[in-house]
């Protein structure tokens, strides 16, 4: 034990190490946050879907020589999040098919562009590295840093402020209509906040893995809570322990950062399945 | 509130009625009849502001713009499976123009003087998901009247629910009519429930009547009479 706790603390002095651990665990916050309500109102997949978008927009960065590939992936991912929720209210194509065709084509083209006109000497490395995460929480740049915690705390609090119009619009979005909601914003206002958390957590779990970061806490949270209150805050406390602990123990066992958070979820959920199973 | 449908057609896209004219006064309960696709759901959500109307228009006390309606959907058709708590979702009627975290201590109180009014305020705690149907519509009908008390729209409040749950519902809104004077609007596919609480009909049957129930009833007594 003794042995951990000193190679913790040695590995504590870096601040890689530090950025990585305040940004994991805030992104986290932020994805389960989102999580209830998009578990909720069925839109799991368009987080999914989205993640696949902003690795096509990376890709695209990357082969652009942009010196900073986050703001743009941000900007691209949101103009398609609202064009999937503007369009899959269209009866012509249904969100499903849409969230599909958009995740499937951008994740063929990205990948496309990059074997193109990549000029790196490691392309297959590159990509695992955006799909599964795998180093880059620990490679941040200070930029990144920034971007990732201001963006993190700025949902934090627009979610805080307009959580009762978050519960609505998960409980009954024709309710909150017919009592004078401008629904189609607060919907607007969710696609976007979506599609900032997934850019951010792609540099935590990669783009292949950021649904776990949505639907685990929540789900786990949904089976031992009862009001919509308790969910939230106990799907956020999930996650960030999550999170916080995934990071430790990969850098103590050496394993890949994002498996290793979204494991820890994974793990999370079947202790509280097995729990509540038993008490039933 | 005065509830007044001008010329309006319904519909999505295609219109599925049209022409569709009647005048509510404040106190009027009114019964939309009709078999199912007439467009007796649709008139309401065209009602409610949740689909615009194709052609005509709606005006609230006189106003093109409504600002807050009572809706009691289906309990069928809201999310069955949702994480709240009784006291969550009736709070949630009047929560949608509030911002930040907390209830205020005045919605708390009328959240619990419109539970205790309905028979419900001891299930405050209990999880929204492990009621029955019948007390699931209460927990509806609170919602709505938290969202406001002039105007009332009903979607076949008692679908789905067993002979006492039934009666207690209509118990409950005659009630809100005869002692609030609240406006209701009912879909219903109970003609003989219909008659006994509305003071209007609309049958989207066509051809479309708006009638007072007495007028209502007489037309169905000269028809009967012809068959025979």
């Amino acid at each position: 034990m003794g042995v951990i706790w000193d190679k913790l603390l040695y590995y504590l002095q870096y601040p890689f190490v530090i950025y990585a651990l305040i940004v994991g665990v805030l992104i986290s916050l932020v994805a389960s946050l989102l999580g209830v309500t998009l578990v909720i109102k069925k839109y799991s997949l368009l987080g999914d879907g989205l993640s696949h978008v902003a690795f096509g927009a990376m890709a695209i960065a990357a082969i652009l020589h942009f010196s900073d590939e986050l703001p743009f992936t941000i900007v691209v991912t949101i103009i398609s999040a609202i064009f999937i929720l503007k369009k899959g209210n269209n009866a012509q194509l249904s969100g499903d098919a849409l969230v599909a065709m958009f995740s499937v084509g951008s994740l063929a083209l990205g990948y496309l562009g990059l074997s193109l006109f990549s000029t790196s000497s490691n392309i297959s490395g590159d990509v695992c590295t955006t799909l599964f995460g795998s180093t880059s929480i620990l490679t941040l740049t200070l930029t990144d840093v920034v971007i990732s915690v201001v963006c993190s705390l700025l949902i934090i609090l627009i979610y805080l402020i307009n959580y009762h119009q978050f519960f609505a619009l998960s409980f009954d979005d024709e309710h909150a209509k017919a009592s004078g909601m401008n629904t189609d914003r607060y919907n607007l206002i969710l696609a976007v906040i979506t599609a900032v958390v997934i850019v951010l957590a792609m540099n935590l779990v990669g783009s292949l893995l950021i649904s776990a970061l949505i639907v685990f806490p929540a789900l786990s949270a949904m089976r031992v809570c009862t009001s919509f209150r308790s969910v939230t805050i106990a799907a956020s406390l999930l996650s960030m322990l999550c999170a916080f602990s995934g990071i430790v123990i990969s850098i103590l066992a050496g394993t890949p950062v994002g498996p290793t958070i979204v494991a820890a979820d994974m793990f999370v959920y079947v202790l509280v399945c097995l729990w509540n199973g038993g008490k039933r | 509130m005065n509830l007044e449908c001008i010329d309006l057609s319904i519909g999505y896209r295609q219109p599925i009625a049209e022409n569709i004219n009647f005048t509510l006064a404040q106190g009027d309960f009114l019964c939309v009849l009709g078999a199912n696709g007439t467009g007796k759901t649709t008139l309401i959500k065209t009602i409610l502001g949740i689909m615009r109307p194709l052609a005509g228009e709606v005006l609230y006390d006189g106003q093109k713009e409504h600002c807050r309606i009572a809706y009691l959907p289906q309990h069928l058709n809201v999310q069955q499976e949702f994480p709240a708590t009784v006291g969550e979702v009736v709070l949630s009627g009047m929560m949608v123009h509030h911002h930040g975290f907390f209830y205020g201590q005045k919605a708390k109180k009328k959240a619990d003087d419109i539970m205790r009014s309905l028979n419900i305020r001891d299930l405050k705690k209990r999880s929204y998901k492990q009621l029955s149907g019948g007390q699931r519509q209460r927990v509806l009908l609170a919602r709505a009247l938290c969202a406001d008390n002039e105007l009332l729209v009903v979607d076949e409040p008692v679908n789905g629910l067993d002979a006492q749950a039934k009666e207690q519902m209509y118990a409950m809104l005659a009630k809100l009519h005869q002692e609030e004077n609240m406006t209701i609007i009912m879909i219903s596919h109970d003609v003989q429930q219909a008659i006994r609480y509305a003071t209007h009909i609309l049958d989207m049957q066509a051809p479309m009547m708006f009638l007072s129930k007495e007028h209502y009833i007489k037309n169905k007594q000269m028809e009967i009479s012809s068959w025979a």
